[in-house]
């Protein structure tokens, strides 16, 4: 069984991502980042793993690991923390545990911190709270807390810089902050050439009809039927 | 009980880069062949322009034997575990692991056939490293070399010869031996990077070269030449311009009408008649046992697998596994010393976000013995290789260099926008010697889901490659500068855990008592079976085994096809 994503599919899913993808981002509010966390979404996205206050928690999370700034938007824009969500219930099942027990470590850790749980806190705070965690100062966590930290940072990073047909990278939020110039599936001699600036071409590997996608969801791996 | 099948000529045990390759001088000599593979046939729409994917999924591998098989690893016999790798280095498919490999195709070097010879002639015998089971190869390079010739060919190389003859040609590598006729294609082209290393090479005095590639520089045997995107690494070609087994060797030995491919044939043991000659194979497919009866067996599935099923398959005639009467089985197992890394950061953008790990410059003057090793430490060396290669999320979790307080937040962000094109890691290959104390066997605790106990490794580099190591990457340090790099970083070799480049356990030899193949390939215990890929080779060298893999699978089936009735036992 071979199936090809629809165009009205990954419109789809694109829609999905345009809630978080639509914080304005001007640069009065950027000035204040240094003390204010960038805004959590008005619309939080329909979720399929987490649960709302995990979602926020999290959510605040990715937004200080890659922070939305004048030269960039960041993680929370790019749609990460959703990518996390749908993830966990296939590719990352085997993470679902560690981020229900990590979250609430998390949070409880703030609240004895601060007083205040992690997504009402000012950027600094926050900050203060995952260098924290990160070095293992921060306690309540099952097992070590910089264990967590690692986990939730290398998926952030997956969820701004993946394809975004896994639902992160937002309107190509993360290709476009580091310079990727997209997926392409031909590049000339002048292309590769020093001093050159491809310019994006903001498509998903996923467009159009060309890539087959059955193992290319959320899905568990171990599907085995495929592709015979 | 095993439903038995209908006898065929022979069955080979894995259609991956070796078997893949053996299948066909089988069948164009009329020899009728049954390939049972694990996996299942993948296509160019399979190979979509996906970094998380193929190399934060573990995809390709439509079947995930190899994975749930990943084998167990500690440094020494009385050391505990180190972390079990969750997924395996390889893949089962139709084509296996050379669907998704870097398709660098290396011969090896003179050297690397004679490293105990040539040592001590060179510098004397106490250079070998003690307590290394290094032997020479039962043939040296000039016996490999037709092999090498045909298997280029047929599936297509591209590359620039540096020896036609006799004649080197520095657009080519210097230091190969003698070659009969320059490469079927021209080398991959070089990109604005490669380019200006390649020139800092010259200007420090080395010779650079653009390395081969089992990859289309231009259109070959009616396929497309490579179009450069970018996701080669663990990725399958959406064009089928690198040339995996899976769309050379294979479908044209099919079209002969001799090789009938089985796919989701999960191989559970050689069986072997009351002589003690192989007598078939016993697969499960979708939970049924099969028995698919052969007068020759060809065993190629990976340096793993192939230690692992010998040792699986005990019988009366066997006790301690077969072809394992001598105890040979799992011995002089060794993994080439590939980590060990080297990044340079450059104060330009690179423009890497394209291009493949085949195509780049090579640097040969400090592998193997091309340079005197007369007042140094260790013996062999490494293949200096840089290339175009990057992707985001890779890109993304970049090393800062130390330059940052966090890797992560405001200056973190700040720092991979502007560097995240500006890195470049060296892909240093070096020689690894096979020692006493490295072995393959069987874990007496980790079962795969039959319940079968998986590989154990125990293995640990010794003083002779760490002394390689620190000399390579001083070496490759002073290129990156010397290109311009302000920041260079330095890995560990690290473990000897489960990788790609996995050889020995059933090394190939003349003496019987020191290897578990003779200079054919065949088993010295078991006359009718053979045993292909990198398991027989007694040396590395300094550059991916593939091809030299290839040249002694086809070498094992022509030997196989010319002496079929002489090797088969007869027909009942």
């Amino acid at each position: 069984m071979i199936t090809f994503i629809s165009r009205r599919e990954l419109l789809k899913r694109a829609g999905l991502l345009t809630a978080a993808a639509a914080v304005p981002v001007d640069s009065g509010s950027l000035n204040a980042q240094t003390t204010r966390p960038s805004a959590p979404s008005t619309v939080r996205p329909p979720l399929e793993q987490l649960s709302a206050s995990e979602f926020d928690t999290l959510d605040a999370v990715v937004a200080r690991l890659i922070p939305s700034e004048p030269n960039g938007l960041g993680a929370r824009e790019a749609g990460a923390a959703l990518y996390i969500d749908r993830a966990l219930g296939g590719a990352l099942a085997s993470s679902r545990a560690a981020y229900t027990s990590g979250l609430a470590a998390l949070d409880r850790y703030a609240r004895s911190k601060t007083g205040r749980p992690f997504a009402e806190l000012q950027a600094d705070a926050q900050d203060g709270v995952l260098v924290d965690t990160e070095r293992d100062v921060a306690t309540g966590f099952d097992g070590p807390s910089s264990a967590f930290f690692a986990l939730v940072r290398s998926h952030t990073i997956q969820g701004t810089f993946c394809d975004p047909f896994y639902g992160g990278n937002a309107g190509f939020a993360g290709w476009d902050l580091i310079g990727y110039p997209g997926v392409r599936t031909s590049v000339d001699a002048d292309e590769q050439r020093l001093g050159i600036v491809v310019p994006p071409n903001h498509k998903s590997a996923y467009e159009g009809a060309v890539f087959n996608r059955a193992t290319a969801d959320n899905s568990p791996h171990d599907r085995s039927h495929h592709g015979d | 009980m095993a439903t038995r099948l209908k006898d065929t000529d022979v069955a080979v045990v894995g259609l991956g880069a070796a078997g893949g390759i053996a299948a066909l001088p089988l069948a164009l000599a009329g020899v009728d062949v049954i390939g049972l593979e694990a996996g299942t046939w993948l296509s160019r729409r399979d190979f979509a322009p996906d970094e998380l994917r193929n190399n934060y999924r573990a995809w390709p591998q439509s079947v995930q034997k190899a994975n749930q098989e990943v084998p167990t690893h500690r440094p020494n016999a009385s050391a505990p575990s180190s972390p079990r790798p969750p997924i395996h280095p390889m893949m089962n498919a139709v084509g296996g692991t050379s669907l998704h490999y870097w398709a660098q195709s290396w011969r090896l070097n003179p050297w690397d056939f004679k490293v105990v010879s040539e040592t001590t002639r060179r510098y004397g015998a106490s250079r070998i490293p003690r307590g290394s089971t290094v032997e020479d190869w039962p043939f040296g390079l000039e016996e490999l070399e037709p092999y090498y010739d045909k298997v280029e060919y047929e599936i297509g190389v591209s590359g620039a010869a540096g020896n036609i003859g006799g004649r080197l040609d520095p657009r080519g590598n210097i230091f190969e031996g003698p070659r009969r006729r320059e490469y079927p294609m021209p080398p991959l082209r070089g990109c604005g990077f490669t380019d200006v290393m390649a020139a800092a090479a010259r200007t420090l005095g080395w010779h650079p070269f653009p390395g081969p590639a089992a990859i289309n520089s231009r259109r070959y045997q009616n396929r497309s030449a490579c179009m450069y995107h970018g996701f080669c690494n663990r990725g399958g070609c959406h064009v089928d311009a690198k040339n995996s087994t899976a769309v050379t060797t294979i479908p044209k030995a099919q079209a002969t009408g001799r090789l009938k491919v089985v796919t989701r044939a999960h191989v559970l043991r050689i069986d072997v008649d009351d002589q003690g000659r192989a007598s078939g194979v016993t697969y499960l497919s979708d939970g049924v046992e099969y028995f698919q009866p052969a007068r020759v067996v060809l065993l190629a599935s990976y340096t793993y697998e192939n230690a692992r099923l010998l040792l699986l398959s005990t019988s009366k005639a066997y006790p301690n596994g077969l072809s394992n009467r001598h105890g040979q089985v799992g011995r002089h197992y060794f993994s080439h010393a590939q980590t060990g890394f080297v990044t340079a950061l450059f104060p330009w953008n690179t423009n890497s976000w394209y291009g493949l790990p085949a195509q780049g410059t090579a640097v040969d003057d400090w592998a193997d013995d091309n340079f005197d090793h007369a007042g140094l430490d260790f013996i062999g060396g490494g293949n200096l290789w840089v290339y175009s290669d990057r992707r985001p999320i890779a890109a993304a979790s970049m090393s800062t260099f130390g330059k940052t307080p966090k890797s992560w937040g405001s200056d973190w962000k700040a720092f991979i926008k502007e560097n995240a094109d500006r890195t470049n890691t060296a892909y240093l290959q070096k020689t690894t010697l096979p020692y006493e104390d490295n072995y393959l066997d069987l874990d007496p605790v980790m079962k795969d889901p039959l319940g079968f106990p998986v590989c154990r490794i125990t293995a640990d580099y010794k003083a002779n490659e760490r002394s390689i190591n620190r000399f390579v990457q001083d070496k490759m340090e002073r290129w990156y500068r010397d290109a311009g790099a302000i920041a260079v970083e330095r890995g560990d070799l690290g473990t000897m855990g489960p990788t790609t480049h996995a050889y020995g356990g059933t090394r190939m030899g003349d003496n019987p008592d020191t290897n578990v193949v003779d200079r054919w390939g065949f088993s010295h215990e078991v006359p009718n079976l053979g045993i292909l890929g990198a398991s027989v080779m007694g040396t590395s060298g300094a550059r991916n085994p593939t091809l030299t893999a290839q040249a002694l699978a086809w070498r094992t089936a022509e030997h196989l096809a010319k002496n079929f009735n002489s090797i088969a036992p007869k027909r009942v």
